[in-house]
């Protein structure tokens, strides 16, 4: 809505503050952040429940073989869950505070904070992929691959734990892959200088993002690697 | 709206550095508290200690990291109906394989 005055001898168009990335489609930089704020929410909303179906399942199969899932629980190395569990708590306060940076306009505290998130999140990618080895290793791949047979009666039903083992923390790794992925694109933005006081919201909706996938792992390290009479090793 | 567009800024709400450490601290000792629960045997409460734990550290995270809690109304509303949603999910779900399954219980 950018009103034109014709009064004058040339039209002067009223916007004397038009920042670069303030979209034609908002009124101001505010209503810019509030929209892709909670447009982020909604897809989050959206990823809840993406998680949820899958989370739900899990609790079903629990509640129905719950020896088979502690046998399950008993194959991880919890104290690599725990340390990556807290190596993804530090990356999210790292981008807490690159997202404070940015709102204090802190270009540099900005970009390096984003790159201990970044970091952090490799050093989280790294030890699960070592997790996978041991696992793929162990024959506790489902499928073909499997060929953990500790306690017969109950392979297959550990079987099914593997599944929902591998599929819980490979989505989680993916979104963890593309945030990595986000994070090297923001570190360049924020060191081109794009983020400031008035325009921090791409940083605020990167965090978003990075916050959730700390939350899903919050839940992930109890449920598959510490169920209670699982580990004795 | 039309005689002052172009001029708002977002509103900053800069979280001091001492809630962010302190919340960083709770989800730490959350994680330690969660790890040493596990190994001992508190019968029925192994699994809602867990949850409970893992749930403190989510509001943690999306209040504070996440600046819910200096978020719009509208924001609120999207985070509560969206674990509201993931509530009917599992309600609805475990009150069918439930009470399926009654005799084992």
């Amino acid at each position: 809505m950018s009103e034109i005055t014709l009064t004058g001898d040339t039209p002067v168009p009223h916007e004397e503050h038009h920042h670069p990335f303030l979209q034609h489609h908002f009124e101001d930089l505010g209503q810019q952040h509030e929209a892709s704020t909670l447009g982020m929410w909604m897809f989050l909303s959206t990823e809840i429940l993406f998680f949820g179906g899958v989370l739900c399942a899990y609790w079903v199969y629990r509640v129905l073989y719950p020896e088979a899932w502690a046998i399950g629980a008993a194959q991880q190395i919890w104290w690599l869950g725990a340390i990556n569990t807290i190596v993804l708590i530090i990356s999210s306060l790292t981008m807490a505070l690159a997202v404070r940076n940015a709102q204090l306009g802190r270009r540099m505290g900005t970009v390096y904070m984003l790159i201990a998130t970044l970091f952090f999140g490799s050093i989280f990618l790294g030890v699960k992929a070592y997790e996978y080895m041991k696992h793929w290793q162990e024959g506790l791949f489902p499928g073909a691959a499997f060929h953990w047979n500790e306690v017969p009666a109950l392979a297959p039903k550990v079987q099914l734990f593997m599944t929902f083992y591998w599929s819980m923390t490979g989505l989680h790794a993916l979104h963890m892959i593309i945030g990595a992925g986000l994070l090297l694109w923001f570190i360049w933005r924020a060191w081109a200088g794009h983020f400031g006081p008035e325009y921090y919201g791409p940083v605020e909706v990167m965090g978003l993002y990075w916050h959730f996938v700390d939350i899903v792992w919050i839940f992930l390290f109890p449920f598959l690697y510490l169920i209670h009479g699982a580990h004795h090793g | 709206m039309a005689d002052d567009h172009g001029r708002h800024a977002p509103k900053v709400h800069v979280t001091p550095m001492w809630i962010y450490l302190t919340v960083f601290f709770a989800l730490a000792v959350g994680t330690v508290l969660t790890v040493v629960a596990s190994r001992f045997d508190l019968g029925m409460w192994n699994t809602p200690i867990a949850l409970v734990i893992a749930t403190i550290k989510a509001v943690l995270v999306i209040l504070f990291f996440m600046h819910v809690i200096h978020s719009t109304r509208l924001t609120w509303v999207v985070v509560i109906a969206s674990f509201l949603w993931l509530g009917v999910l599992f309600v609805l779900t475990f009150a069918d394989y439930l009470t399926r399954l009654w005799k084992i219980y």
